[in-house]
C-alpha cells in the first residue's frame, strides 16, 4: 500500500517490464499457433485436432451468417442474469449472516455441505423444474456464482478490523450505519475476488446446463458441432466463449481498480 | 488555578458542581478465558469534574485502556458500576469521543469524508457538513489534505484527522488511549501544544492514558499512577503548574521536578521490569 505512495519516479519499470511481458505473451500464442497449424495433417489428424486455420475459418462462416452472434448472445445473457441474482444473493446472505455469530456458526456447516456439491450435478434437477428455456441455466449459474461470492464476502466480513467498528459505534452509528460504512467497503476486495472467480464458474454452469437440454447457447453449439464430428466447430465454440469471459474478466479489474483507488 | 477553571466551566455548562463527568465506583475487570482469569482493575475508583483533565500513567498491561473501554462503554466491569455525567453507562456510550491508540480511519475514504463520518451518522444536512469539516479542518492544521486518503498521509497527520473526527461532534468527554505515542518526539510536541490549545478552547473532560510521564505533567490537571496488575491507583497527583502552559516549558517549571520525582518513584519501574 504504502510502497505506491513512496515510489512515484519508479513507475516507468514496470511499464517497460509489463510491455515485455505482452511481447512475450503474443510470442507464447504466435508459436503455439504455428505449431498447431504445423502439426495438423503431418504428425497429427486434423480430424481430432483440427487446425487454427480451419477454426478460424469456422469462426468467420458463423459470424457472417450471423449464427455466434446468436448463440454467444444467448449464453452471455444466461451468464449475466444468473452472475448478478447469484452475486447479490450472495452478497445479501453473506451481510446477514456475518452480522450474527450465533446465525453464522448455524449455518455454516450446512452451506459448506451444499458447497460441497459439483453444480453440474443439479443441472438435471434444475432441467426437470424449469424446463429447457434460459430459466435452467439461469438458475445454474447464480448457483455456482452464489457460493463463491458467498464464501468470499462472508470471509471479509468476519475479518472486518473491530476498531473500525468500535470507533463508529462510540460515535453512536446505528448497526446498518456501521454495515453500510465500514462493513461493506471493507468486505468490497473480498466480494471483488468472489464476483472474479464467479463470473467463469457463471459460464460453466451456463454452459453446462445448455450441453444438457438446449437448441441455443454456445453449449448447444460445441454439443451440436461435436454431434456432427466437427472438431473445429467445437473449438471455435469454445474459442469464442474464451474471447468473452476473458473481455468481462478485464471489465471487472478495470472496475475494481477504479473502485479501490484509495489504496 | 485549577479550581478557578472548573467552576467557570460547570457554570458555563450549567451542570451541578456535584454531578461527576465521569465516575468509576469499586469497579473491577477480570478477563476471562479458557484457561485462566486475568485480574486487571480491582477496587478502582475515581471521580473527575467536568471541565478536567486526567492522565493515567502505568506499567503496561496495568488496565489504563480498560478504563477506556470501560467509560467507551465497549467493556462492562466484572464489579462495581461506572457513571457518565451521573448516568449509568450499560451500552455504548455515545458522549465521548475516543481518539485510540490505532488507527481508525476508514481507509476508502478521504479525509474530508471520515471527519465527516459523526455528522453523516448524526443525519445532519450537506451544507452544514461541508462548513464544519472545512472548520474543523483548519483547526487541526490540515487544510490542503482534504481530498487525501489515509494511505497517502503521514502518521501525525492520520492523528490529525482522527482528532479532528473526534472533536466534529462536540463529545463533552474526550478518551485518549496514547494518541501520541508512536510518533517522534518534535512532533509529539507540536500535537501535544495543538490539543492543549484546542482544550483551552473548547474546555471537555479528558481522560489521556499515557506511558510518558512527561506527557502527563504536561498535559493534564491530575495524574494518576495505576499499579501492575491487578490495578489500582497508586498515586493520585494533582498538577500544580499554572495554565495557559507551553509545552517546551513546562520541564523547566519549579513544580515540575517535584512531579516528575513522584510519579517516578509510584511507577517503580524496577518492579514493571520483573513483570515485562
Amino acid at each position: 500500500m504504502t510502497t505506491e505512495a513512496v515510489s512515484e519516479p519508479s513507475h516507468a519499470a514496470p511499464l517497460a517490464s509489463s510491455n515485455l511481458v505482452w511481447l512475450y505473451r503474443t510470442l507464447f500464442v504466435g508459436v503455439f499457433l504455428i505449431a498447431w497449424q504445423a502439426a495438423s495433417g503431418t504428425i497429427l489428424d486434423p480430424f481430432w485436432v483440427s487446425s487454427p486455420s480451419a477454426i478460424f475459418r469456422t469462426v468467420i462462416s458463423w459470424t457472417l451468417s450471423g449464427q455466434l452472434e446468436y448463440h454467444l448472445l444467448v449464453t452471455f445473457k444466461e451468464t449475466i442474469a444468473g452472475f448478478v441474482l447469484g452475486a447479490a444473493a450472495g452478497v445479501l446472505l453473506a451481510l446477514l449472516v456475518g452480522a450474527s455469530d450465533v446465525l453464522h456458526r448455524t449455518v455454516d456447516p450446512f452451506v459448506t455441505a451444499i458447497y460441497g456439491v459439483p453444480k453440474v450435478a443439479l443441472a438435471p434437477l434444475f432441467i426437470m423444474w424449469f424446463g429447457i428455456g434460459l430459466a435452467p441455466k439461469i438458475a445454474l449459474a447464480a448457483i455456482s456464482v452464489f457460493f463463491l461470492v458467498f464464501f468470499s464476502t462472508l470471509r471479509g466480513v468476519r475479518e472486518v478490523d473491530r476498531k473500525m467498528v468500535d470507533a463508529l459505534r462510540t460515535m453512536g452509528a446505528s448497526r446498518l450505519a456501521i454495515q453500510r460504512m465500514v462493513i461493506f467497503p471493507a468486505a468490497l476486495p473480498w466480494l471483488f475476488t468472489g464476483l472474479k472467480l464467479g463470473l467463469p464458474y457463471g459460464f460453466v454452469g451456463a454452459v453446462a446446463a445448455e450441453m444438457m437440454a438446449s437448441n441455443a447457447g454456445i453449449g448447444y453449439l460445441t454439443q451440436n458441432a461435436a454431434g456432427q464430428l466437427d472438431t473445429a466447430g467445437v473449438f471455435a465454440a469454445l474459442f469464442a466463449l474464451m474471447v468473452v469471459t476473458s473481455l468481462l474478466n478485464a471489465a471487472l479489474g478495470r472496475l475494481e481498480n477504479w473502485i479501490f483507488r484509495w489504496r | 488555578m485549577r479550581s478557578a477553571h472548573l467552576s467557570v466551566v460547570s457554570a458555563q455548562q450549567g451542570k451541578a458542581a456535584n454531578v461527576p463527568a465521569v465516575e468509576l465506583r469499586d469497579v473491577s475487570k477480570t478477563f476471562k478465558s479458557r484457561n485462566a482469569n486475568v485480574d486487571v482493575l480491582s477496587g478502582v475508583n475515581l471521580s473527575l469534574a467536568s471541565g478536567e483533565f486526567l492522565a493515567i500513567v502505568g506499567p503496561s498491561g496495568s488496565g489504563k485502556s480498560t478504563v477506556l473501554n470501560l467509560l467507551a462503554g465497549l467493556d462492562q466491569p466484572s464489579a462495581g458500576h461506572v457513571r457518565c455525567q451521573g448516568r449509568r453507562i450499560d451500552g455504548v456510550n455515545t458522549e465521548i469521543g475516543y481518539l485510540t491508540q490505532h488507527d481508525s480511519l476508514l481507509p476508502w475514504r478521504t479525509v474530508e469524508q471520515n471527519i465527516a463520518v459523526p455528522l453523516a451518522i448524526r443525519g445532519l444536512a450537506r451544507s452544514e457538513t461541508n462548513a464544519r469539516v472545512r472548520d474543523m479542518i483548519a483547526q487541526v492544521g490540515l487544510e490542503g489534505f482534504g481530498r487525501h486518503y489515509p494511505a497517502q498521509l503521514s502518521g501525525g497527520m492520520r492523528k490529525r484527522a482522527m482528532l479532528a473526527r473526534t472533536l466534529i461532534y462536540d463529545p463533552p468527554i474526550l478518551l485518549m488511549d496514547e494518541p501520541f505515542g508512536p510518533l517522534d518526539a518534535q512532533l509529539k510536541l507540536t500535537l501535544q501544544a495543538d490539543l492543549l490549545k484546542l482544550w483551552s478552547v473548547r474546555r471537555k473532560t479528558v481522560v489521556f492514558v499515557t506511558h510518558d510521564i512527561v506527557e502527563a505533567i504536561t498535559l493534564a490537571d491530575r495524574v494518576l499512577v495505576f499499579s501492575a496488575r491487578p490495578s489500582r491507583i497508586k498515586l493520585d497527583e494533582p498538577i500544580m503548574i499554572p495554565r495557559p502552559r507551553e509545552v517546551h516549558e513546562v520541564r523547566f517549571h519549579p513544580c515540575f521536578e517535584e512531579h516528575y520525582r513522584r510519579l517516578w518513584a509510584a511507577l517503580d519501574v524496577t518492579a514493571t521490569r520483573r513483570l515485562t
